[in-house]
C-alpha cells in the first residue's frame, strides 16, 4: 500500500481518490500506519484504510479468498458514474505497478472526455496517437498505428 | 473527524448500500450469503459502507458518496504483510 499512498498526488492530480481495504480492523490500520508505513511514505497513508473484517466486500467484488480468510490484490478503476472500467486482481506475492494504474486511468479518462469517439490503442500514453473508430478506419488501422508506436 | 468507528461494538462493512451493521445485534445471517460473487468491467461498482481509518480518525466510507470522481479502489491481503 505504501507504493499506492507514494503515488497518491499523481492520482489526486487526475481528480482520482484512492480507497484501499482489507480484512483488518480501522484500529489496525491506524497501528500499521503509525508505526511501518508512516516510515515509508511522508506523513503515512493520506487516503481511507477501509476495514473488511468479514470479508463482505471483498465478496461482492470477487477478491475474497475463501480459504485464507484474505483479500487478493485487486484493484479497480471506477468511473465518475459508478462503472467499473479496469480490473485487476494478482495472488498476494507479487505487487501492483502504479505506472500502469496511472496509464489506464489516463487512457479511459481521455475515452470519457471524447465522448467515446477515440479509443487508445496498446501501450497509449497522453499525447500518443489514438484511434478513431468509423468505417473509413476498418482493415485501415496499420495507416495510422503499429505496435512499434507503442513507446 | 467522525469517531463513530471508536467504540467497542464491533462495526463491520456492508454491501449494497445498506448502513454498516453491528455484529453484536446482528443475527447470523444465512449460509446462501456466502455464495461466490464478482463484478465484470462496464457493470457499476457494488456499493458499499465500512469503518475506515484515514488521517489519524476513525469514519466510515460508502463509496457512493465518491460518484463524480473517479476511484482506485485497492484490495490488499493484510496489513503488516509484506508486499
Amino acid at each position: 500500500m505504501s507504493a499506492v499512498a507514494a503515488n497518491y498526488e499523481t492520482l489526486q492530480k487526475l481528480d482520482a481518490e484512492v480507497i484501499s481495504v482489507s480484512v483488518d480492523s480501522h484500529f489496525v490500520h491506524k497501528m500499521w500506519n503509525d508505526h511501518e508505513l508512516v516510515k515509508m511514505v511522508e506523513g503515512g497513508v493520506p487516503f481511507p484504510m477501509v476495514a473488511d473484517q468479514a470479508g463482505n466486500i471483498g465478496r461482492a467484488y470477487g477478491c475474497w479468498d475463501e480459504n485464507q480468510g484474505i483479500e487478493l490484490r485487486g484493484r479497480f478503476i471506477i468511473d465518475p458514474d459508478g462503472v467499473i472500467q479496469a480490473m485487476e486482481v494478482l495472488t498476494p506475492p507479487v505487487g501492483r505497478k502504479i505506472d500502469e494504474t496511472v496509464r489506464q486511468l489516463q487512457a479511459f479518462q481521455h475515452v470519457r472526455a471524447t465522448g467515446g469517439k477515440e479509443a487508445c490503442p496498446a501501450g497509449w500514453q497522453p499525447g500518443k496517437t489514438t484511434l478513431k473508430p468509423g468505417p473509413d478506419l476498418v482493415g485501415n488501422v496499420w495507416k495510422v498505428w503499429n505496435p512499434s508506436m507503442e513507446d | 473527524m467522525s469517531n463513530e468507528g471508536a467504540s467497542c461494538v464491533r462495526v463491520t462493512s456492508s454491501v449494497g448500500g445498506s448502513e454498516s451493521s453491528d455484529t453484536l445485534t446482528q443475527a447470523p445471517q444465512p449460509k446462501e450469503e456466502v455464495k461466490k460473487m464478482g463484478v465484470t468491467v462496464g457493470q457499476k461498482a457494488p456499493d458499499f459502507t465500512a469503518p475506515a481509518y484515514f488521517k489519524g480518525g476513525f469514519t466510515s466510507v460508502k463509496l457512493s458518496d465518491y460518484l463524480g470522481k473517479w476511484v482506485v479502489l485497492c484490495f490488499y491481503p493484510g496489513d503488516f504483510t509484506f508486499v
